[in-house]
């Protein structure tokens, strides 16, 4: 191996410096949510204390916490399944040129790059014009689909992109139905990359605030009940909520990701499901 | 209707069925709905079907307009210009000079984590850094750079800047990396033999190539930044304004058809920002 040249070591403390900038301050509030009792939104430290995460599960003198909890999950479950199965959908049909495929791809274009207050404030105009009531599982489902799919789609284009077409002329050769060689042959190959998919659709509708905004109605999502949070409690239970979600969202990106790790061991290790089918 | 399953655009169309419902429901009847309201009139209370200019002519005869307008301009260009040196700086150092795959995916995945938690929560974390009495401050007055804190680390201008650089490099790293990794190791070897300087390398061979990937980094930071609403009003502690807080002040106001009017404007604005941009990339061979 040829020496490192010197540009490497400066690149390297840049590079320390950037993952410095991206988790210091994330780590900063994860350290001050062990305030003491008597302790402020700032350091020092008055002690050391699991008093902001008790004072959690205490009634608040405004809104819900748990509640929003509970339903962010909800949403951000409803939001990945249907992420999944309609980006796939999506990506094999666009695989073939059909009239106005052309049209929808600057439509999901135009979804990712949309202002997001946008979306909120059209969507909540549209249900209050037509008489409906906006709520979180209708017009806020709705309204985050429109941020998780561009995405999901995005990577199912990539992975098409990439995907050898002579495993499914192999499939045809040997008699399998159309149905049955996305079944067998496509869905399997492609599944690593679902996990990914899966992973955007979650975390994108668990974290999203703005697109919620105007569309959640009277039960809030956890994102939008921490934003109400910050103007109205100046005490480190803040930062405890903080370090919950944020350990909660740790915890959903591990798994997916060992998810992925493991799919892919176990697809080197079987190198196919061939037979299977039978 | 074997036929009819045969033929590919009625397959096609079957298949992306629920994705065109979902955006002709929340996104295209959304918009064309802002843009009828944008023509309605409000009173205190309520907003009333009309046909009139009103809501336009106020947003442009306002000088208020244009002042937010070339605020949200150059908050998205200083925050473009940061996320793409550090970007690239990032992807060049995770291309070019991490030698084994295992450890490039690792220091990818560690830049890439904080994107799937939540910005309100990242934004908050800013607080105890920047505050009065924040670690900036004592640590600079230990230092004895300065006698006494500075009020203008948070709530202003520079903490909205940071907090986007924060929020979005990463939509800069992901693009540039991908384009990067693509880049066909040989050319540089061949450039080198030719006699190339590291500088003549990086400028005259792999910024060209990366380019496609600048410009969606470029997109997707310059987007998020001009549709930002929350980002501004939290770190500037509702200071400093942007076209977003200009929609959201009027929607607090239930001020419909104005907000609609903004929104409209705004709306144009971004796409053909994104349209200028779009004429040096074409995004779906990129992908």
């Amino acid at each position: 191996m040829e020496p490192r040249p010197r540009s490497f070591y400066i690149l390297s403390a840049f590079f320390a410096l950037f993952v410095l900038f991206l988790y210091g301050p994330t780590l900063t509030i994860g350290i001050l949510s062990f305030q003491g009792e008597g302790g402020g939104l700032t350091f020092p430290m008055r002690g050391v204390s699991l008093y902001w995460f008790f004072d959690l599960f205490e009634q608040q003198a405004v809104g819900d916490i748990w509640g929003s909890f509970r339903r962010s999950i909800a949403l951000g479950l409803m939001v990945m399944v249907t992420t999944v199965v309609v980006s796939v959908m999506g990506g094999l049909a666009f695989r073939k040129k059909f009239a106005g495929s052309g049209i929808l791809f600057y439509l999901i274009i135009t979804a990712l790059v949309i202002p997001s207050i946008l979306v909120s404030l059209g969507v909540g105009l549209l249900f209050s014009q037509s008489g409906l009531n906006v709520h979180w599982s209708t017009s806020g489902f709705g309204a985050q689909l429109t941020w998780t799919l561009p995405f999901g789609l995005l990577i199912m284009f990539a992975v098409f992109n990439r995907f050898d077409k002579s495993f499914e002329e192999a499939a045809r050769d040997l008699g399998a139905s159309p149905w049955q060689t996305i079944r067998y042959v496509v869905l399997p190959i492609i599944a690593p990359s679902l996990i990914g998919v899966a992973l955007f659709g979650f975390t994108l509708s668990y974290d999203e605030f703005a697109r919620t905004l105007l569309t959640a109605g009277s039960y809030n999502t956890l994102p939008l009940e921490i934003y109400g949070m910050t103007t109205n409690v100046t005490s480190p239970v803040l930062y405890a909520l903080g370090t919950l979600t944020t350990l909660f969202s740790l915890l959903i990106i591990g798994a997916f990701l060992a998810l992925a790790l493991l799919s892919n061991r176990r697809k080197a290790r079987a190198g196919s499901d061939a037979g299977k089918a039978v | 209707m074997k036929k009819l399953l045969e033929n590919r655009n009625v397959t096609g169309w079957l298949m992306v069925s629920p994705l065109a419902a979902v955006l002709l429901v929340f996104l295209v009847m959304p918009i064309v709905l802002i843009i009828i309201v944008s023509f309605w009139r409000a009173t205190e209370f309520s907003i009333i079907p009309a046909f009139e200019w009103d809501n336009y002519a106020f947003l442009f005869g306002s000088p208020v307009t244009y002042t937010v307008f070339l605020n949200t301009f150059k908050y998205a260009f200083i925050t473009w210009a940061f996320t793409l040196a550090i970007g690239f700086t990032v992807a060049y150092y995770l291309t070019f000079h991490i030698r084994s795959q295992t450890w490039q995916i690792a220091l990818f995945l560690l830049c890439t984590i904080p994107f799937w938690t939540s910005n309100i929560i990242r934004m908050i974390s800013w607080i105890p850094f920047l505050g009065r009495n924040g670690i900036a401050n004592s640590t600079l007055m230990s230092w004895g750079v300065l006698d006494e804190p500075v009020e203008w680390l948070l709530f202003s201008d520079f903490a909205v800047i940071l907090a986007f650089v924060h929020l979005y490099t990463l939509f800069m790293v992901v693009p540039i990396f991908n384009t990067m990794m693509r880049i066909d190791k040989s050319l540089i070897e061949a450039a080198r033999d030719a006699g190339a300087s590291g500088v003549q390398i990086l400028w005259n061979l792999i910024i060209p190539l990366t380019k496609p990937g600048i410009m969606i980094g470029t997109i997707f930071v310059v987007t998020l930044v001009m549709g930002d609403f929350i980002t501004v009003r939290f770190m500037s502690g509702s200071q400093s304004a942007n076209v977003g807080r200009l929609i959201s002040n009027d929607i607090a106001l239930l001020q419909y058809p104005s907000a609609s009017a903004t929104a409209i404007v705004l709306l144009a604005t971004v796409l053909i920002t994104i349209g200028i941009l779009l004429r040096f990339v074409d995004i779906r061979k990129e992908l």
